[in-house]
């Protein structure tokens, strides 16, 4: 077992009462396991992969612990994380591609940060070409500026000095969204061979976009206002989701084929609820088609059928 | 009813504007009434300009833009509030299309002092509440609110309403759902197939294939700011030609089929070779079927 999450909860502070933006999770990665974050803007997604390197101070970590490889990350404790991140856990936070220091060269600022965990950069240099010509890159890159580079190339650059420790867990938080279909294809692609290279032994890949993860991901956990929805293999929440939610979510995606004229597809009535001040039981309630009274009552996240979790009264129906 | 005939538009940039990009080059399409056009291009591609130009914002650099016969660029004053009256846009980001201090119906509002001086207070509220229920808003769920308590689909709504409050003709809609999450993103493009069956022409602008396939009759590639292939829609993504379209097309991600394994190098891995596959592509459009023209590629037809 890789990861092992359990009861995660973490909220933000707002003038209005805390923000509970996740609340309470439990999951497990094996090795080796691509596994896809997905869900709609303000479900907890981004927040889930940055509670798991402690990214950002403003997080109240409530209650919870994460396990990697046995051991207990320090997540409540923004100094502690220091020893595990980049080593440990790596992340490629959203819009990594702006986050490159323009005014150092890409080299330079790679020897920065490997000398901050005390690595030597001309001991590192070979592997660093390799894995640049792995991803296309030419070793000239190390000589250029960000501004010198397109997206795409920029985003290798990010995934390339973000494992170059071989982290155990790999966060890669909607690292395809801002490219275009075909630079989309090639990134998206290559966390698949790192994987396979083992650079990184296991990979929380957090989308908006079901059909990337469809592409590359092993499993796919689905979140819907702060809270786990269902968890299954790709194959399986793609074909044949189990809860509402995903269900609904699938059917209103258009695809390559599908035509406004001849099939027209339907989104999802409403709304998410305000994490402030969260309506009790099942949080999809409002907008399901399929609520009962029980609902009213927290659905408990369970394995509905073999490798198949949901969180949903009605997903043995 | 619009028309584009032959547009390019070249930037001027470096410090002393002594370089030139051309953005759009040679591009010749129209839109009829009734009728959803996509503009479907990769960043840098010069869809947005294309929009831009249309809306006036930005002018042309050479070829028109004519409106029923007339030349937009010659337009000015009470014509061209004419012609903002017949052609409206919506852009990509709701958000940043209000003014956060000021409540939300604010831009309607301003529609009415511009454009609707003459409408009774009765007559604008008639007015005002039809086209809020046309893309489908209870006017007491926006009207006194303030942006940010509405969500992204319903800011893009009212967005929409605004351009329905006049009698428009033509839509430009650049990108107008990507901000939006899935589940309301497939609500606000069945609106522009409803405001399509009503006679509105819409220029759909927007990076993705598989939304462009879902709503527009006709499709426009554009590569570097060159037309690549377009044609009724079916046509484009059910017999793809140019070496791009079939590119782009295997390149989506789709939720029941899995990407070939044997995928070509895509992505901008191979940009620099990609451009030699559009450079071999730089001759003349060619109808390669009725209603369905691509680039022809000199280059790739002379080897074979």
């Amino acid at each position: 077992m890789s990861l092992a999450v359990d009861n995660l909860r973490v909220y933000y502070r707002t003038l209005h009462g805390d923000c509970r933006a996740l609340d309470g999770v439990t999951f497990t990665i094996a090795d080796g396991e691509i596994m896809g974050l997905a869900g709609e803007s303000g479900c907890g997604k981004s927040t889930l992969g940055k509670s798991l390197i402690r990214l950002d101070a403003r997080m109240r970590h409530v209650e919870g612990t994460a396990q990697l490889d046995g051991t207990t990350l320090p997540i409540d404790d923004t100094k502690a994380m220091n020893a595990f991140r980049y080593r440990e856990v790596s992340i490629i936070p959203q819009y990594a591609m702006s986050a490159l220091n323009p005014i150092r060269k890409i080299g330079r600022m790679i020897s920065e940060l490997l000398g901050s965990r005390g690595v030597s950069y001309e001991d590192t240099l070979p592997e660093l070409h390799r894995r640049l010509g792995l991803v296309g890159l030419d070793e000239s890159v190390l000589d250029l500026y960000p501004i010198e580079l397109s997206g795409g190339m920029k985003q290798r650059v990010v995934m390339v000095l973000s494992t170059l420790l071989d982290p155990s867990l790999l966060i890669a938080d909607e690292i395809t969204s801002a490219l275009d279909v075909s630079t989309q294809k090639a990134v998206a692609e290559m966390l698949v061979e790192f994987r396979d290279r083992q650079f990184v032994k296991s990979m929380i890949v957090i989308t908006h976009d079901l059909s990337i993860l469809y592409q590359i991901a092993d499993t796919i956990l689905v979140m819907y206002a702060g809270k786990l929805v269902e968890k299954g293999s790709a194959a399986d929440v793609t074909e044949d989701p189990k809860h509402p939610y995903t269900r609904l979510l699938i059917a209103s995606l258009p695809e390559v084929g599908v035509r406004f004229d001849e099939q027209r597809l339907k989104g999802i009535a409403g709304r998410p609820p305000s994490l402030i001040d969260p309506p009790t039981g099942c949080r999809f309630r409002d907008r399901c088609p399929l609520a009962i009274e029980k609902c009213a009552e927290e659905p408990p996240f369970v394995e509905v059928a073999p490798g198949r979790f949901a969180a949903c009264w009605r997903a043995g129906d | 009813m619009l028309k584009l005939d032959d547009v390019t538009k070249v930037f001027k940039t470096g410090t002393f504007g002594g370089q030139e990009i051309t953005a759009v080059s040679g591009v010749t399409f129209g839109i009829e009434p009734g009728e959803v056009v996509s503009l479907i291009g990769e960043s840098g591609s010069g869809k947005t300009t294309v929009g831009r130009m249309i809306l006036r914002l930005t002018g042309v650099t050479g070829g028109t833009i004519t409106f029923d016969g007339r030349d937009v660029a010659a337009l000015g004053g009470r014509e061209l509030h004419g012609y903002y009256s017949r052609v409206q846009g919506v852009f990509q980001d709701p958000f940043s299309s209000y003014n956060p201090v000021f409540k939300a119906d604010r831009v309607l509002e301003m529609v009415r002092s511009n454009y609707l001086r003459g409408l009774s207070r009765a007559e604008w509220k008639t007015k005002l509440q039809t086209s809020l229920e046309t893309v489908g808003l209870e006017p007491a769920d926006v009207l006194g609110k303030y942006p940010h308590q509405l969500s992204g689909g319903q800011l893009q709504r009212v967005l929409i309403s605004r351009a329905l409050l006049l009698d428009i003709k033509i839509l430009v809609a650049d990108e107008i759902i990507s901000m939006l999450d899935a589940s309301t993103r497939i609500d606000v493009l069945n609106l522009l197939g409803d405001l399509k069956e009503r006679g509105l022409g819409i220029l759909f602008v927007t990076h993705d294939l598989s939304l462009g396939n879902y709503i527009s009759d006709r499709t426009v590639i554009l590569r570097r700011g060159l037309i690549v292939e377009m044609g009724r829609t079916e046509k484009v993504f059910g017999n793809p030609v140019h070496p791009y379209t079939k590119m782009l097309l295997a390149s989506v991600p789709q939720m029941h089929t899995k990407w070939a394994a044997e995928a070509e190098p895509a992505g901008d891995l191979g940009h620099e070779d990609a451009a030699d596959v559009s450079s071999a592509g730089d001759g003349a459009l060619v109808e390669v079927e009725r209603d369905h023209f691509a680039r022809s590629q000199h280059n790739g037809n002379e080897g074979e």
